[in-house]
């Protein structure tokens, strides 16, 4: 990695440090003014949400700095992690044990293994296509009919969302930067950072003037929360265009492209919850539920950042 | 048992054991709701469901370190001692209070061993179903030990402690283990009442742990 390449990662990483000391120091502020002995829940889920915060901020800092190995290994683990609480509620009989199997113990570190070596040809289809075709198989060979086209539909599924999906966040580590450096690393932060961001917006204002609803039966989610979450990334997508290739306006775009498929993503993780009947996925992460209840943004924004990073600026 | 063992092999023990917590960690994410206690170091008797090797490892590895040092599982000693890999993990990793199946040919009554440790002072987990159950019903009907630990011993808290998940986790008859979310429950402890007999008893033991059962997920 030039040195160049460290020090706006390091500038990124103090940034990101600076905004959650912020929150940090919000958060103290409004546990101070509860009178002696008491907590009030909303302060208190606020300041565990930013102590996960800054949790997963010094892990992906720690992986970028470690460079390419670091972050295809930590959004492999995430993967897996994803996959196991999407599993857990999905339809399976004792007929598919081979097949998930499979699907979490060869499929997923392959998937990660053609990210490493830029094999971008089968990283492609590798999921779509061959693990389409091939889990069905090991699942008939066991004879169960059984809820059979649910049973294969759930976990590949599961597989497209929790592995193909997740996995094209490494892949921007593939993207040639047009000017020949190594920065390509650098747009995972963007497009981590304006995510998150666009989240954080569309939550906070969704509840302080959010007024009509987006989907009601599913989701709180409202529509005066989308836009501000939208206008938000896009400004902190333009503030941040110097760590991409895509100009300040292509910035601002690609910023507010990444939120608005990210926020449709959690409405449709909110519907497949509501089927399930589960409120979190698991509790694996404090404050905030599950690793699929923290990244379903990320899950839907991530194939189409990519798709349009390679097709416009390629 | 660990009185007699080396220290090199105490230490074995207990790295192993870490290794194995971590592993059903990395696999299942198993995690521990106490619901009905709190995870403090009083003598008990966690009695569970069971439909796989894997149960007592997921309990075993969701107590906290102080408690799980105190607490020793009841398992067959034709299983543990089959293999020296296992009369390894099972006396000496899991501090396990083996027990002879075979009536004709013990030596030991199982019930003396199981108040023997008792009265040192260990907490147990207990299977009362007996054999692994590999039906569709949530649990098979309990022996009898349950029933008799409770009457002798009436101040040791019997705790239900249902272990969701494992029978799709890892089913019998298959190797690789599947990576789906474990959560062991643990419910109000119960006692065996003045005058309860043991069949009353039993079936109020079964309904507590069915009770801790997560709701089947809708099709």
């Amino acid at each position: 990695m030039t040195s160049q390449t460290t020090t706006d990662i390091l500038i990124l990483g103090l940034a990101v440090a600076g905004i959650l000391l912020a929150f940090t120091l919000v958060g103290e502020a409004l546990r101070a003014r509860q009178p002696r002995g008491t907590s009030n829940p909303v302060v208190e889920a606020f300041v565990m949400r930013v102590h996960t915060w800054w949790g997963l901020a010094i892990l992906l800092s720690l992986a970028v700095i470690s460079g390419r190995i670091g972050v295809i290994l930590l959004f492999a683990f995430a993967s897996f992690a994803a996959l196991r609480e999407y599993l857990t509620y999905a339809v399976k009989r004792r007929a598919d044990h081979l097949s998930l199997a499979l699907g979490c113990f060869v499929i997923l570190p392959l998937q990660y293994l053609f990210v490493a070596l830029d094999w971008t040809a089968l990283f492609t289809v590798f999921i779509p296509v061959y693990a389409f075709l091939l889990l069905p198989i090991v699942s008939a060979l066991r004879g169960d009919s059984q809820n059979f086209l649910a049973r294969v539909a759930e976990t590949q599924w599961g597989l497209m969302i929790c592995v193909f999906c997740i996995s094209h966040v490494p892949a921007l580590l593939t993207y040639d930067m047009p000017d020949g450096s190594d920065r390509s690393i650098l747009l995972i932060v963007f497009f981590a950072m304006v995510v998150q961001f666009g989240d954080l917006f569309d939550y906070y204002a969704g509840r302080r003037f959010g007024r009509r609803r987006i989907a009601p039966t599913l989701s709180p989610k409202t529509v005066e929360g989308m836009v501000t979450g939208v206008l938000a990334a896009a400004l902190i997508g333009a503030l941040l265009s110097w760590t991409t290739p895509f100009g300040v306006a292509g910035a601002a775009a690609m910023a507010a492209l990444a939120s608005l498929t990210g926020m449709f993503g959690s409405l449709v993780f909110a519907a497949i919850k509501r089927d399930k009947g589960v409120k979190d996925w698991s509790h694996l992460i404090p404050g905030q539920g599950g690793l699929l209840d923290q990244l379903d943004s990320v899950i839907f924004a991530a194939p189409v950042f990519y798709h349009v990073t390679h097709l416009v600026w390629g | 048992m660990s009185d007699v063992a080396s220290l090199p092999r105490r230490i074995a023990a207990r790295i192993v054991g870490h290794a194995l917590a971590f592993v059903a960690r990395f696999i299942t994410a198993v995690r521990a709701d106490w619901r009905g206690i709190e995870p403090v170091a009083k003598q008990r008797v966690y009695y569970a469901n069971h439909v796989s090797n894997a149960d007592m490892p997921m309990i075993w590895t969701v107590l906290p370190g102080h408690m799980r040092r105190q607490t020793r599982p009841v398992a067959a000693a034709d299983y543990w001692l089959k293999t020296r890999m296992r009369a390894f993990i099972g006396p000496e990793v899991f501090n396990c209070v083996l027990i002879d199946r075979r009536p004709e040919a013990r030596t030991e009554v199982p019930m003396a061993k199981i108040l023997e440790a008792l009265d040192e002072g260990s907490s147990l987990i207990i299977f009362p179903e007996g054999n692994r159950n590999m039906t569709d019903d949530p649990l098979l009907p309990f022996r009898s030990g349950l029933y008799n630990m409770g009457r002798a011993r009436p101040d040791v808290d019997l705790v239900p402690t249902w272990v969701a998940n494992l029978n799709e986790i890892m089913p019998k008859g298959e190797v690789i283990p599947l990576p789906l979310i474990c959560t062991v429950t643990f419910g109000a402890p119960i006692h065996v009442a003045e005058g309860e007999g043991k069949d009353a008893f039993l079936t109020r033991a079964a309904d507590a742990l069915k009770a801790l059962a997560p709701p089947e997920p809708r099709p």
